[in-house]
């Protein structure tokens, strides 16, 4: 018995890891309806669809919300910030201060390298909230 | 013609420990109190539970650990867990298998030392990797995510968030058994340390111990039972994502589906109902849901909230024991709203007991804004009404 062939590889959370290590934020389009998913997984949370394709996102987004984390050791942010296609990932926007960061800034990916890569958002370069 | 399930099972037991500060017990210990009292509350014996259905954060078999402390054999169970709303997943789980002849007396329990073990939410071993490195305080920062965009959406404010909370203690004040029952401002919330903006700590639940627990049987049996029977109308539940960067929409939650389904199959619709309990782990919870459910339209809610009508003496009496924001919250909530729906129909509620009240709607929530669940209640009189 084969196991089928269309799973065969590193997973999705791997994948999305991988590229991240190696410097390209990849997200995942579905091959049927063509929304963008985010977190990474099998199937389209939209329309159902098993089959996707892995594309480099060009990491302009936008933030969809955003709260100021009360903290002793300093405030920061956490963002939920809407990348193209309609994927949303949970993040922070650096360079500025936590309080000013608004619901429909447009900001830019960057991505933070280590043993677990991840992506971190900078307002956009002559856009204003 | 009315849904098959529509009025065909009960709550006959209900139980509550109200033990909210108690150091020295175990979360099963405050189940096992709970259970007793329920099983007691309708005049059965422990040993005729057949059905057993509980969810607990602090242990991954809750059905093995709670059928061997009380001595249950259940021939149907489910450990369900969906956060808070769990049991009011258990509920629509119950009341098919009771219908069916699955089982003939289903409990559906929960126990938890949240408080005592030390005040932090006892955390699951459900690591989310995508949210981790930016630190969110969980739950709070999700729901304060919600409440952003609720707010950007909406226009809504945090006076009105916050006079969700004061509503919420002027019910508590009125009950005994609420853990906190000091007066409440507006002013007061709004002056309360911030922690993820825009909800301060008094937009939060309070952290409690606490038991709680419901015996169901089929609705015939339950009319020789000696307590009023709490029928069950109609159910829903619905999920829609586990993180919060997952939900499809900030503002507006699944309890729309939850909601549709309960109402469908209960046969009526939010103007028919006398009281209502709503899962207010946070004060934006309380304006989702109202909306969500029904209540008024969407975004309106910190309006309605704000004109007094969910406050004692308002047009629409909600969480009349004070609510997870000052009655109890012992780490899921969501078996605590159906016991308030129990009490306010059976008439024991005493100086917050709502005039009248034959139909009842009990909603909960779980993870962050996950999964919802609603019930509708209602006295034997709704269950002869055409639906």
């Amino acid at each position: 018995m084969a196991a089928d062939p269309r799973f065969d590889g590193p997973g999705p959370d791997a994948r999305y890891l991988q590229a991240l290590g190696e410097g390209r934020l990849m997200l995942q389009h579905c091959d049927e309806c063509a929304s963008v998913r985010f977190p990474p997984a099998l199937v389209c949370r939209r329309c159902g669809s098993p089959r996707s394709s892995w594309r480099v996102s060009p990491g302009a987004g936008t933030v969809y919300a955003a709260t100021t984390v009360r903290d002793k050791a300093g405030d920061y942010n956490v963002s939920l910030v809407e990348l193209e296609g309609g994927a949303r990932m949970m993040s922070r926007v650096e360079d500025v201060a936590p309080h000013e960061v608004r619901i429909g800034q447009r900001v830019s990916a960057r991505i933070v390298a280590g043993d677990e890569p991840f992506v971190v958002f900078t307002p956009a370069d002559g856009a204003s909230a | 013609m009315s849904h098959p399930l529509r009025g065909t099972t009960a709550i006959v037991g209900i139980g509550n420990t109200k033990r909210w500060n108690a150091p020295g017990r175990s979360p099963f210990d405050q189940l096992q109190e709970a259970a007793i009292l329920a099983i007691e509350d309708c005049g059965l014996r422990m040993t005729d539970v057949d059905g057993l259905f509980c969810a607990m954060s602090t242990s991954g078999l809750p059905v093995l650990n709670v059928a061997e402390r009380l001595g249950v054999r259940p021939r149907h169970a489910d450990g369900t867990m969906v956060g808070g709303a769990s049991f009011l997943f258990h509920l629509q789980s119950a009341m098919s298998a009771l219908v069916n002849g699955l089982c003939d007396t289903a409990l559906i329990c929960y126990g938890s030392n949240q408080l005592t073990s030390g005040g932090k939410l006892a955390s699951m071993p459900d690591p989310q990797p995508y949210e981790a490195p930016f630190k969110p305080r969980y739950p709070i920062s999700s729901y304060a995510l919600a409440a952003a965009r609720h707010m950007h959406a909406y226009g809504t404010t945090r006076a009105q968030l916050a006079d969700v909370a004061v509503a919420a203690r002027d019910w508590a004040r009125l009950n005994p058994d609420a853990f906190v029952r000091d007066p409440l401002t507006r002013d007061q919330v709004l002056a309360s340390r911030m922690v993820s903006d825009p909800l301060t700590r008094a937009d939060c639940c309070l952290v409690t111990d606490g038991g709680a627990a419901i015996v169901l049987t089929r609705a015939d049996r339950a009319r020789d039972l000696p307590r009023k029977p709490a029928f069950v109308l109609g159910t829903g539940v619905a999920v829609s994502h586990r993180q919060i960067s997952a939900m499809p929409e900030l503002a507006t939650t699944c309890t729309v589906e939850s909601g549709q389904r309960a109402y469908a199959m209960a046969g009526v619709g939010p103007k028919d109902i006398g009281h209502l309990m709503v899962y207010d782990a946070f004060t934006i919870n309380t304006l989702l849901f109202l909306e969500d459910l029904g209540f008024c339209a969407k975004g309106e809610a910190g309006a309605l909230v704000s004109s007094g009508a969910i406050s004692p003496g308002g047009r629409l009496p909600v969480n009349t024991n004070g609510g997870g924001l000052s009655c109890n919250h012992p780490g899921m909530y969501g078996l605590f709203t159906l016991i308030e729906s129990v009490q306010q129909l059976r008439g024991e509620c005493g100086a917050r007991q709502v005039d009248g009240v034959e139909l009842s709607l009990a909603h909960a929530n779980g993870g962050v804004l996950s999964s919802q669940a609603t019930a509708i209640l209602g006295t034997a009189a709704t269950v002869r009404a055409s639906a």
